[in-house]
């Protein structure tokens, strides 16, 4: 396709040049991300870590990124939908991980990518958090600790963290909604869908999110079709759909349900 | 995938970034500012890679403010230039160089308008009119014909245009919109967002 070899030479810009990059410094363990297509133009999303030790042949590890997490912003607040099913290949490791980590009772962070990455960043983002309140006499804002994050993991881009995460709260200026990766984006949004699954996420979230003014209710069951329908079509996600809903108040966990009762149900109500 | 463009006329610069910030095949964003003000008349326009670009683009405007700080008054366009290209040049050769690509563009109050180009292997050109992107390859001849160095403000807005139409005629990639900014004498102004409009 076109389009997929466009991408690829895109992306492969990117890669090879960290590879001269890191070609310098010879004899240390060097990594680098990318987003490469895997086999002609299939894309997969699948980040690609090398050892080239010297002059060793470049054996490539892949960390898939079997997941689905998504937030959007809506008129009462975030609302926060993640799956819970881990992949090692093929093999499904587990089917009850948390995917999302309470930074603090206001602030939420999802978890995509290498689950030891996401956990210890966002565990370091709550301390100097705490540190920031405890100096400041004042709740963190989301920009600043979605900042703090970014630049804490940008000081090890191309080293081989894996990380995408969503950093979900409500401050003084309303709720805020940021993504964070290990590759140093950092971007505000409305909506947001990470992992293997996104797409289809996005789908259901886009043309729900088309009629303005959902009630909480409303919100959640979109962000819990989203889920449902990703592990669907998705074989790296599934499991339970935990589901958040970020207010004034803080955060509340609403819901966790099985993609197959879920599966069921919606069945039900089709007939 | 991204794209920037800079035009400059006798006394004023025309400046345009698209408003895409993409993630493999997805837009997570469709309102990206991708221009940073370093101070009142210059602008630094900034694409490349991800994290880098912001990294990189605040580094170099928090600088210039700290010069400011320290010194009284502003860096000029060209100082501001130079020293941009000299913090890309530093970092080239290091293990963490930034791939990013800028066009600054700035007023001087003895010099007048200028455009500079840079690149990421930090290149510095001062130019009339500059691109960058697989966008510039379909619109620089454009800019070659038609640019003149006497442009009043309007023909350089129907100029920015024409490539823009050119863009979403034949570039794959939708670019819905494209943020536009003009730097005068009296400073910089935000000018309406250009949204290219059906297929042709």
């Amino acid at each position: 396709m076109a389009l997929a070899s466009v991408l690829q030479s895109e992306s492969v810009d990117f890669s090879n040049y960290g590879r001269q990059r890191h070609g310098f410094a010879s004899g240390l363990y060097e990594a680098e991300l990318g987003l490469e297509s895997v086999g002609g133009d299939r894309l997969s999303f699948a980040l690609s870590t090398s050892c080239s030790n010297g002059d060793g042949p470049d054996r490539k590890i892949e960390f898939l990124h079997g997941t689905t997490t998504l937030a959007f912003k809506f008129q009462h607040g975030v609302i926060v939908a993640v799956d819970s099913r881990a992949t090692a290949g093929s093999y499904i490791a587990s089917q009850t991980v948390k995917k999302v980590i309470e930074i603090n009772p206001y602030l939420l962070g999802t978890m995509a990518g290498g689950a030891a990455d996401c956990s210890f960043w966002e565990r370091l983002l709550a301390r100097q958090c705490r540190v920031y309140e405890l100096r400041n006499k004042e709740r963190i804002s989301v920009a600043a600790a979605s900042k703090l994050l970014a630049n804490m993991v940008y000081q090890y881009k191309g080293m081989g963290l894996s990380m995408g995460t969503m950093v979900c709260g409500w401050d003084k200026t309303g709720p805020g909604l940021y993504y964070v990766d290990s590759e140093g984006n950092r971007v505000c949004g409305d909506l947001f869908a990470v992992g293997s699954g996104s797409m289809y996420a996005y789908g259901i979230v886009d043309s729900g999110l088309k009629q303005k003014d959902l009630t909480v209710e409303e919100a959640c069951d979109l962000g819990r079709r989203a889920i449902y329908q990703a592990t669907y079509r998705d074989a790296y996600s599934g499991g339970q759909v935990n589901l958040y809903h970020v207010h004034s108040e803080g955060w509340t966990r609403v819901s966790q349900s099985d993609v197959l009762m879920l599966h069921q149900q919606y069945q039900a109500e089709k007939a | 995938m991204e794209y920037l463009i800079g035009i400059q006329g006798q006394d004023f610069v025309l400046v345009a970034a698209d408003n895409v910030a993409a993630h493999s095949i997805v837009k997570m964003k469709q309102d990206q500012d991708k221009m940073f003000k370093l101070s009142d008349k210059i602008l630094l326009l900034c694409v490349g890679e991800a994290g880098d670009t912001v990294q990189f683009a605040e580094y170099i405007q928090k600088n210039i403010q700290l010069y400011k700080m320290r010194n009284g008054y502003e860096l000029s366009p060209t100082a501001a230039a130079n020293f941009t290209r000299k913090n890309l040049a530093d970092y080239l050769r290091s293990r963490t160089p930034y791939h990013v690509n800028l066009l600054l563009a700035g007023f001087d109050e003895t010099d007048g308008p200028g455009l500079y180009y840079m690149d990421h292997l930090s290149a510095l050109a001062k130019a009339p009119f500059a691109a960058h992107g697989h966008g510039a390859y379909l619109t620089l001849s454009i800019l070659d014909r038609y640019y003149r160095p006497d442009l009043t403000r309007d023909e350089a807005m129907d100029l920015l245009k024409k490539c823009i139409e050119e863009l979403n005629h034949r570039f794959i990639l939708n670019l819905p919109s494209f943020s536009v900014r003009l730097i005068d004498k009296d400073g910089t102004h935000d000018l309406e967002k250009l949204i290219p409009v059906g297929a042709k």
